[in-house]
């Protein structure tokens, strides 16, 4: 959703008949495991809420994350929703340990309670035409494309996946796509596989078979570009999680801004708020 | 049934909470009703379009953010177009902030946005003036009392002054704004700070300077809301790392007719529904009929007044 458009979504009247509800909760929710995935990696997975559990690809939350050796942020950390069940309510994440915030995560254990807030932001659409769709994503950004997989499941659609990492063993989520009927490929850094030059070929492939009809991208702008490139080459539509440093994750203090070029002028968006999935021909890589 | 109205000058507030310039927007209609706020206040508006600070435009600090947002502002047209019809569905009083660099672009302002729907002016006079080096209106009594005498003149509506916390002469500087024709002071705005990178020797902020907020600097403006208090007669509205109904009392005790509450959204985006639930129950709990009878009901020698006596209930 544009700022535009939300804005002129009118307040609510005064004299509404509908009671407000919430959309967006801060609650606590109560961890019920919190895993090593790889030597870099955790997957956290907690009971919530329905507001939260109904969560859709591409959406986050904001973690308040526990303190940890005496340091104690002062904001939430956004992470990407990694997989969401109504049914249970509960929400999954995927992260990895980068600093004093991720750490606090990583302490936490099953039966031990962290406050989360969402879920927040505009996620992926998906088309329920499309039969074909390719997802790349590197490093974190595996974690937000990993419920596209089974969101177009449940399409009808089928989805080649390429994962990029520095090394295999940090190759994430390879099951969780598979098991959604996915194909996977893996390219990494260590085998060389990973530079945009054979990643491109490997999409020139899968557009001669058709098997490309949208991209959905996360974590790298260099392959960000060779997707532009292609989109703009095969008018293929295309959808790119970003990411930026976050205050709010609400759309109120604009430090998330980035800007993008929409047909040809440059407009500054709020990547929490108007994002963080945009239509990737309109991200600046 | 607790009485949470507050009066600020010649308007009513269904209760004393209501969002900090810059820490408030439409999307916060998604964790909590709208209806329920003591007032809403935009982000600063400016005349000119403005892109706003380089990036990072915040650091976290111990109990506090530093930010350098800037002022990124659509300008007058896209406010009247856009944000105003938005507000127009809600109960809650519209408060515009407006900023601008020079005194008389200041009063200009205020009177292109003294239209049907917004209730109070909020002049953020803690941006930098042009006409002074850069140094912000509300720095100086002098420069304070040139442009609130303007801006009063410009708008029929009612007039809340913002003033920083950055100057030593702040009760002069609310007694300026008060002579001036001010309605009310909203005390205060961020505090000028920095902090530095270890790992690049660079400051975090693009900026290089910004401003603190949050619980960090709580116990410093409800010194300057006392200070204000006592000098003045119009309200003070208090703001400065409220986070809690315990904060919000604190400064209501200090003199505060009404509080803003800024970065404690980011943390908690229901802080400010959180609060006014919890002065229910604090008035409860204390028996007190009225909120507005903490405005400055805070005791500096011993006191036997018989009115009184729900400071401390016997046991
Ligand atoms: C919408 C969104 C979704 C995200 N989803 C995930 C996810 O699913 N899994 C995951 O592991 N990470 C994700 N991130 C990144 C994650 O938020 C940061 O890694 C985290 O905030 C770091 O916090 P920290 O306190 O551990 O580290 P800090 O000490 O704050 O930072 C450590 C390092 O990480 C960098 N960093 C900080 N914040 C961000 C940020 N927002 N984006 C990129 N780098 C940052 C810092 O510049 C620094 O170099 C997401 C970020 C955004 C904006
Ligand atoms: C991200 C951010 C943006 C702000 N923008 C404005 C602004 O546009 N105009 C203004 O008068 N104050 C602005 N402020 C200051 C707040 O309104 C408030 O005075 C200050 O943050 C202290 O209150 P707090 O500790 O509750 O946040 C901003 C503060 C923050 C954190």
């Amino acid at each position: 959703m544009t700022i535009e458009q939300t804005i002129s979504q009118a307040g609510r009247a005064t004299d509404s008949a509908a009671p407000w509800t919430p959309s967006v909760v801060g609650e606590i929710a109560e961890v019920i495991s919190n895993d090593c995935v790889n030597a870099e990696y955790r997957h956290l997975v907690v009971r919530c809420g329905a507001v939260s559990a109904s969560a859709q690809p591409g959406q986050f939350f904001q973690l308040l994350c526990p303190h940890s050796d005496g340091a104690q942020p002062f904001l939430r950390r956004p992470m990407s929703l990694y997989g969401a069940d109504p049914v249970r309510g509960e929400v999954e994440f995927l992260y990895k340990i980068a600093g004093a915030g991720t750490r606090g995560l990583a302490t936490l254990g099953a039966g031990d309670s962290v406050d989360i807030m969402g879920p927040l932001g505009a996620g992926f659409t998906l088309d329920p035409s499309l039969r074909h769709i390719v997802a790349i994503g590197r490093g974190a950004g595996l974690a937000t494309l990993a419920p596209l997989a089974k969101a177009a499941k449940a399409n009808g659609t089928r989805v080649t996946a390429i994962f990029s990492a520095r090394r295999p063993e940090l190759v994430l989520s390879v099951d969780l796509f598979t098991g959604q009927g996915a194909d996977v490929i893996a390219v990494t850094d260590s085998e060389g596989t990973s530079g945009p030059a054979h990643i491109e070929r490997i999409l020139r492939g899968l557009i001669a078979e058709n098997r490309c009809q949208a991209f959905y991208t996360c974590g790298s702008s260099r392959l960000l570009r060779v997707q532009q490139r292609l989109a703009r080459e095969f008018e293929i539509p295309g959808q790119v999680a970003m990411e930026q440093q976050m205050a709010c994750g609400i759309g109120l203090c604009f430090c998330c801004v980035r800007d993008f070029n929409v047909g040809g002028e440059i407009v500054s968006r709020r990547v929490c708020w108007d994002g963080p999935v945009f239509d990737m021909m309109e991200a600046l890589p | 049934m607790i009485d949470l109205s507050v009066r600020i000058g010649n308007l009513t507030l269904a209760n004393p909470v209501m969002p900090a310039s810059g820490t408030f927007a439409e999307g916060l209609d998604k964790v909590m009703d709208f209806n329920r706020l003591g007032a809403f206040v935009t982000k600063t508006i400016t005349r000119e379009l403005r892109a706003g600070n380089p990036l990072p435009r915040v650091v976290e600090r111990a109990g506090g953010l530093i930010n350098s947002i800037g002022i990124p502002s659509k300008g007058v047209l896209y406010f009247l177009e856009h944000t105003l019809p938005y507000y127009a569905g809600y109960k809650p009083p519209l408060v515009v902030s407006i900023s601008a660099p020079t005194a008389e672009d200041f009063a200009q302002l205020a009177a292109e946005m003294s239209v049907p729907g917004v209730d109070v002016i909020e002049a953020n006079i803690s941006c930098p003036n042009i006409e002074e080096d850069g140094k912000a209106f509300a720095m100086r009594a002098s420069s304070t009392e040139s442009v609130v005498r303007l801006l009063r003149a410009a708008t029929p509506l009612p007039l809340w002054v913002k003033l920083t916390p950055n100057t030593g002469d702040l009760p002069d500087v609310a007694r300026a704004a008060e002579l001036a024709g001010a309605d009310a002071l909203v005390v205060a705005n961020t505090i000028l700070a920095m902090a530095i990178d270890l790992e690049t020797f660079k400051p975090c902020l693009g900026n290089i300077m910004g401003g603190l907020s949050g619980p960090a600097i709580k116990p410093i403006v409800l010194r300057q809301v006392y200070q204000c208090a006592r000098t003045v007669k119009i309200p003070v509205i208090g703001c400065g790392g409220i986070s809690t109904t315990e904060d919000a009392i604190e400064y209501m005790l200090a003199g505060a007719a009404a509080v803003q509450v800024g970065t404690a959204t980011f943390v908690q985006p229901a802080a400010m529904t959180t609060i006014i639930d919890g002065l229910v129950r604090f008035c409860e709990r204390r028996d007190i009929a009225r909120v507005a009878d903490l405005i400055g009901a805070v005791l500096n020698e011993e006191s036997d007044e018989v009115e009184l006596a729900w400071v401390a209930p016997p046991q």
